[in-house]
């Protein structure tokens, strides 16, 4: 079977590919393209480590076809850093280590970043209400929480 | 398996009448997805809704509201006025799952979803929300409440799509509110919920209203008896007694994991106090 021919923009980029219909933009974006920033935790949309913005909307690619990527726009962790440059958010995780094990990591930045996007000042209770769609069973969630603080801090100075 | 983007609804209805297997409609996919992962659906067709006109907007008209069937949850709780008009309705919209479900998920979806537990079908119930339903004999506007007939199971026949969820323009006076029972504090799945929709005169009486349980029964519960005892009264102490006693009285509930026949009953009375206090007040009451 061919595939679908989708074409798409990922992290600013053109990109074509062919794809099954009942393939996932998770499994596009790893096993297709070799873009495995994105995990794949549960696969069901409850952990949040799949997570990418469509469009500027917060999804898990897990619960998207990949070839409902046609004509969208799709940005990914791959392109959250410029260059050796990273993003306030990644140095702040580094910082406040934020990250223990990392498999929720990209999921738990690409969230933060459209938090931070969408209201640059979040009260703590409005971070962690945010986050509450990513998982992550080894830091307790407070250092993470801290990391985004004091990024968006960072990024208010900016 | 075919997975089809069309652009029309003829072309959506068309495809889906025509089709010898299981066929399914995406919107959001946050339920359609899961299923497939588990093996619990396998179609041979998936039909794509999001890029079909006006599939994707709110639109305020004359009459309300025109949210087409593939409007994210996330977008309503963004539109102002859709908020103010109808509270109740988006906050139970927003209750579905984290905020990456949110960017997808469909009150429509959550509709065609059938199961007992939806948040946001007691809302529309409550709000006498009317489905735009589009098929091969042409369209037909339905009560919201006709479209769930048992857990995963809908009224809609082959070939048949929703193609928008209609509310009403808000008189004065008129509020809604929605809560549910978690054993967390999110991204749950209701053990029971109420949603109740009010309008009140100038002197605070109740002109009209509509009570709904869910998670109480198999499908979603229009409670009549309850209504009748709000309309006419303001809500002093009997009548939010009674209000409750009726309630708990009118679930049918199943026993399972997350709660029992006997808390799923009095919880029921217990937030239809709460919800209709709210209702009351939204719509001016005091």
């Amino acid at each position: 079977m061919a595939g679908i021919a989708v074409s798409t923009t990922i992290n600013g980029d053109g990109v074509e590919y062919l794809c099954q219909p009942d393939e996932t933009l998770l499994d596009v974006l790893r096993d297709r393209l070799g873009l495995t920033g994105a995990k794949e935790g549960c696969g069901t949309g409850d952990c949040g480590a799949c997570s990418v913005i469509v469009d500027g909307r917060l999804v898990c690619s897990c619960l998207v076809l990949g070839a409902e990527a046609e004509g969208r726009k799709v940005e990914t962790i791959e392109g959250m850093a410029h260059g050796e440059q990273l993003h306030p958010l990644q140095q702040k995780f580094l910082e406040h280590a934020a990250l223990q094990c990392g498999i929720c990591t990209p999921g738990f930045l690409i969230a933060a970043k459209d938090l931070l996007e969408k209201n640059p000042s979040p009260t703590e209770e409005e971070i962690r209400f945010g986050l509450a769609g990513n998982l992550c069973r080894c830091t307790g969630y407070d250092k993470i929480v801290r990391a985004v603080q004091d990024a968006a801090t960072m990024m208010k100075g900016a | 398996m075919r997975y089809i983007r069309p652009l029309s609804i003829e072309d959506a209805v068309g495809e889906l009448a025509k089709a010898v297997g299981p066929a399914a409609i995406l919107a959001g996919g946050s339920d359609l997805l899961v299923r497939m992962k588990g093996g619990f659906v396998e179609p041979e067709l998936i039909v794509d809704i999001k890029r079909i006109g006006g599939f994707s907007d709110i639109t305020e008209t004359a009459d309300g509201f025109r949210i087409g069937a593939a409007v994210p949850c996330a977008v309503l709780g963004e539109h102002a006025a859709l908020k103010k008009a109808w509270p109740g309705v988006v906050e139970a919209a927003k209750l579905i799952g984290s905020k990456q479900v949110q960017g997808r998920c469909t009150i429509t979806g959550n509709l065609c979803n059938a199961s007992p537990a939806a948040d946001s079908v007691p809302a529309l119930v409550a709000a006498g929300a009317k489905a735009v339903v589009a098929g091969p004999s042409g369209k037909r506007t339905i009560a919201v409440e006709t479209v769930p007939t048992g857990p995963g199971r809908t009224s809609l026949a082959k070939g048949e799509i929703i193609e928008a969820i209609l509310l009403d323009k808000r008189p004065a006076h008129a509020g809604d509110a929605y809560l549910r029972f978690i054993p967390r504090t999110e991204m749950d799945i209701a053990v029971v919920s109420a949603g109740i929709n009010l309008t009140l005169d100038d002197k605070g009486i109740i002109k009209t209203a509509r009570v709904a349980l869910g998670a109480a029964a198999p499908t979603v519960l229009l409670v009549e008896e309850a209504a009748e005892a709000l309309i006419g009264r303001t809500l002093d102490d009997g009548t939010l007694e009674r209000l409750a006693k009726i309630c708990s009285g009118a679930c049918r509930p199943i026993d399972d994991k997350r709660g029992t026949i006997e808390f799923r009953r009095k919880v029921a009375g217990v937030l239809a106090q709460r919800v209709a206090a709210t209702a009351y007040k939204r719509a001016g009451g005091k």
